[in-house]
């Protein structure tokens, strides 16, 4: 199976890495062109949503990426890849994500805590965001300190934190094996 | 658990293929967001205007960088002078998302750099060759850049001192390991540090170009010699059609591998700014704290 990674600013070049490391073979989305290949699910990295948001409209990629998520493509958003799954952006996830609601770099922080289906592991919150309202169809997957920052809905996956920047690779797994039906 | 330093590295991989943007005004500010900047770098004079000025160039004012802070979400840098801790101290206050350690302002200090680990906020610093890269994140800076020669417009320096970090990363990586104690004795820095890049083939934080980008051609071309994003200046605010050239910028980064693209949004983007060449200026700002 080929993975499709938007790489159009962020941090792609991580998410390549850990599928690397999983044995999976990506492929990276700068344009329209980029597009029309062949891949069996996409991640949304991290980085600015802004600047995605620019560049995505201006490539001419955010409706083509909009149907095939609504479509059933299985999607992966961190950070910056969650605020674009939500119903101000893509409008594909029925949430609402709030932006830096950690505040600004000083509020940047590490932690381990649980995730539902997979256990104990290491967040990292770059100006991170979070969950503030989930619709019906969404399954809450992890809520640290009152708010909700891992969430499910059919074939969307999404995290306020960054797994790719962690040795740690079971939720890159975990999603994967969602496309593989297993969950 | 809380480990600053490889937070505030993780914050500079995010902003990775992004283009950071030097911003004056909160109506700048918001323009370099719309156009897809990833950063905005806030401060009162661009350094095309510091040099034309002359004089001492310092931190900018407080409450100047906090109305850029409320105009945008993105994060928002400021620059203290070399060496002058205090000016980092109070920009940490105003809780600023990347301090620049910068050369473009008057150097405080001939001798010593901020102790930048002694901070809970992240710093950038520039670098003319690998030694002062490396030399850098041993004080402490979280993120690299190029220096460039700021406010010329000229991308010369910023090539000369990206090959130059390239080229010298290529070197230590062919060595064998009983060289390396002689390398870190040349460079003047840890031994771990060469032995990072010798293992990894790249400095251990991010590095960005800077310093002399005007065109999406120039970002490209930064981008083909190994820069992770593009830091412009003066480049942006100087020039005909600020918005469309810095969107433009910003799509020339995501897609610098791509000539076709590159050619459509080069066109009609209006007067670059006129800018200057290395040999008519009499100050260099890239020979400031080595």
């Amino acid at each position: 199976m080929r993975i499709a990674i938007l790489a159009l600013q962020g941090a792609f070049e991580e998410h390549k890495q850990m599928l690397e490391r999983l044995g999976v073979e990506s492929v990276l989305i700068r344009n329209l062109h980029d597009w029309h290949q062949p891949f069996g699910g996409l991640i949304l990295p991290g980085g600015e949503s802004t600047a995605m948001m620019r560049v995505m409209k201006d490539e001419a990629l955010f409706e083509p990426i909009r149907k095939a998520i609504i479509d059933g493509l299985p999607v992966f958003g961190t950070c910056a890849g969650m605020i674009l799954l939500d119903d101000q952006h893509l409008g594909c996830m029925d949430i609402t994500v709030k932006r830096n609601a950690y505040g600004r770099q000083l509020g940047s922080f590490q932690t381990i805590y649980n995730i539902k289906g997979i256990g104990d592991v290491p967040m990292v919150f770059i100006r991170a965001p979070y969950i503030e309202r989930c619709g019906e169809g969404v399954e809450v997957l992890s809520t640290l300190d009152g708010h909700v920052v891992a969430a499910r809905q059919q074939n969307m996956l999404a995290c306020s934190f960054h797994p790719e920047l962690t040795e740690d690779t079971r939720i890159h797994e975990y999603w994967l094996s969602t496309i593989n039906g297993k969950h | 658990m809380e480990d600053r330093t490889q937070l505030n590295r993780n914050l500079a991989q995010m902003l990775k293929g992004g283009v950071i943007m030097d911003v004056t005004t909160p109506e700048q500010a918001r323009i370099a967001e719309a156009a897809g900047a990833c950063a905005v770098m806030a401060l009162e004079r661009i350094p095309a205007d510091i040099r034309a000025a002359g004089g001492v160039s310092r931190m900018s004012d407080p409450k100047m960088i906090k109305g850029i802070q409320e105009a945008v979400t993105i994060p928002v840098m400021a620059k203290c002078r070399i060496g002058h801790f205090a000016e980092a101290q109070i920009l940490e206050a105003i809780e600023i998302d990347y301090i620049d350690e910068s050369e473009v302002l008057s150097p405080a200090d001939d001798i010593y750099h901020i102790d930048k680990r002694k901070f809970k906020v992240p710093f950038v610093c520039g670098a003319k060759d690998l030694g002062e890269a490396l030399r850098r994140i041993n004080e402490g800076a979280t993120m690299i850049r190029t220096k460039g020669e700021p406010g010329t417009g000229d991308i010369i320096q910023a090539v000369r001192h990206m090959r130059m970090m390239q080229s010298e990363i290529r070197r230590l990586v062919s060595m064998s390991e009983d060289e390396l104690y002689e390398a870190a004795k040349q460079l003047r820095v840890p031994y771990e540090l060469v032995q990072y890049v010798h293992e990894n083939g790249k400095l251990p934080v991010v590095n960005f170009a800077a310093g002399g980008v005007a065109t999406p051609a120039d970002a490209a071309l930064m981008m083909q010699l190994g820069a992770e994003g593009v830091f412009v200046g003066s480049g942006i605010f100087k020039s005909g059609d600020p918005a469309k050239r810095a969107q433009a910028i910003v799509k020339a980064v995501t897609n610098y591998n791509n000539p076709k693209i590159l050619a459509e949004l080069s066109e009609d983007l209006g007067e670059a700014m006129v800018g200057i060449n290395e040999q008519e200026i009499e100050l260099l700002m890239a020979e400031r704290g080595k």
